[in-house]
């Protein structure tokens, strides 16, 4: 910790010679509530999806640019890492999705109650799940 | 500052353990959090195995009866035993809560306890809450008002108007909530937290304050608020049911409802 808080970190010990405190433990004890995962799942998968968007660029250059350059894209997106990579950028895409009308709702002031806020973090999860593999099963059908 | 790790003279050792008095029937261990500033060392954790068959129910009673019979230098704050001091806030099994509200039965195998969450340990079990209360101040928790009062009697208010303060005047500042919020973890330096912020609110949602405008200037920050990112830890842990997070909300639409 590198901020003003360091100045409480010192401490004497009964013989009046100075030491360093202790930080008490945080992340390596703290039991993980839904909403906490699926607040750093937000910020994951919004970095996630930025970089995905490099994919679809390349795809859509390419389409522009010739056939040739659009079957080299074509073909890797068709490899198993392409198919990998869109799977998790679908994901991704259904999940910032759902989880960001979650946060647009709570700007609303809505959804802070307790049976509320964990509802729909189950929500998001189930939407994440059902959706994603509509997607997909569309997505192979028409293939 | 985000920090993953704990820095490395925070880190836990392997303490000792403590056995159960012989003929104990229905055992319990204990792992709790220790460090002494007189010993020169890493904290450590320190197993105590307990007889439940001879021990009140709840987490703190477990504590007391640690302290009184097997080891005394064991170091925590308590006072009231009923959930309204404030004092026995700490991380039992992996969520932070008042030790005297906490039922050992509720806890699932051995009870791991250490202090409040990203604080500086002054001994064992007690941390330092000089920067939560320092926040506390800084957004001045009384009554602000231009207006004397009658010259006949009390400021009044409505039951509708009284009603508003439900479920923020309940608040016992134990700090559970600011402890497990990620937010104040990291940021804690700036960022108020969920305990101040649902006192800040306390006050601008008084309708005998007559501050509330300076009270909104001084939270229109970066830091100060805005750290808050809804993650809801502070509702999840809240020991006496209060929602810091929806209170956080409600000042955040009220900053936004003034620009229009």
């Amino acid at each position: 910790m590198q901020d003003v808080r360091d100045a409480l970190m010192l401490a004497r010990t009964s013989q009046g010679k100075v030491v360093r405190r202790p930080l008490s433990p945080h992340l390596q004890v703290y039991r993980w509530p839904i909403s906490m995962a699926l607040s750093i799942g937000h910020r994951i998968s919004g970095v996630g999806l930025a970089i995905g968007t490099l994919l679809m660029t390349w795809w859509l250059l390419a389409a522009a640019s010739g056939t040739g350059a659009f079957r080299v894209v074509q073909n890797f997106l068709g490899s198993p890492i392409g198919v990998l990579l869109l799977l998790g950028w679908s994901a991704a895409l259904i999940f910032h999705l759902a989880s960001g009308i979650r946060h647009l709702m709570w700007d609303l002031g809505v959804g802070f109650d307790d049976g509320a806020y964990r509802a729909s973090a189950r929500a998001v999860v189930a939407a994440v799940v059902v959706a994603t593999l509509l997607v997909w099963i569309v997505g192979l059908a028409v293939w | 500052m985000v920090a993953f790790n704990l820095p490395a003279n925070s880190r836990l050792r392997p303490g000792r353990s403590h056995p159960a008095p012989a003929g104990a029937k229905q055992v319990r261990e204990f792992r709790i959090y220790r460090w002494d500033p007189d010993a020169g060392e890493n904290p450590r954790t320190d197993s105590y195995a307990v007889d439940l068959d001879t021990c009140g129910p709840m987490v703190l009673d477990a504590l007391i009866k640690i302290k009184n019979e097997v080891d005394p230098t064991l170091t925590f704050r308590r006072s009231c035993r009923e959930g309204i001091c404030g004092s026995c806030a700490m991380n039992i099994d992996g969520q932070n809560t008042l030790a005297c509200l906490k039922p050992i039965d509720e806890v699932k195998g051995a009870v791991r306890i250490s202090p409040l969450p990203h604080m500086p340990v002054v001994k064992d079990l007690v941390p330092d809450l000089s920067q939560p209360y320092a926040q506390l101040r800084s957004i001045e928790p009384w009554l602000q008002s231009e207006t004397p009062p009658p010259p006949d009697g009390e400021r009044l208010q409505s039951k509708e108007e009284r009603a508003q303060l439900d479920g923020l005047w309940e608040c016992i500042l134990c700090f559970c909530c600011s402890t497990s919020c990620p937010s104040y973890w990291w940021n804690g330096d700036r960022y108020l937290g969920p305990a101040v912020l649902l006192q800040a609110y306390r006050w601008i949602a008084d309708s005998r304050d007559e501050a509330t405008g300076a009270r909104l200037d001084a939270l229109e920050d970066p830091f100060k608020l805005y750290r808050c990112h809804t993650i809801m830890n502070c509702t999840d842990t809240c020991p006496k049911g209060l929602n810091p997070a929806k209170a956080i909300g409600a000042i955040k639409q009220m900053m936004a409802e003034r620009q229009v």
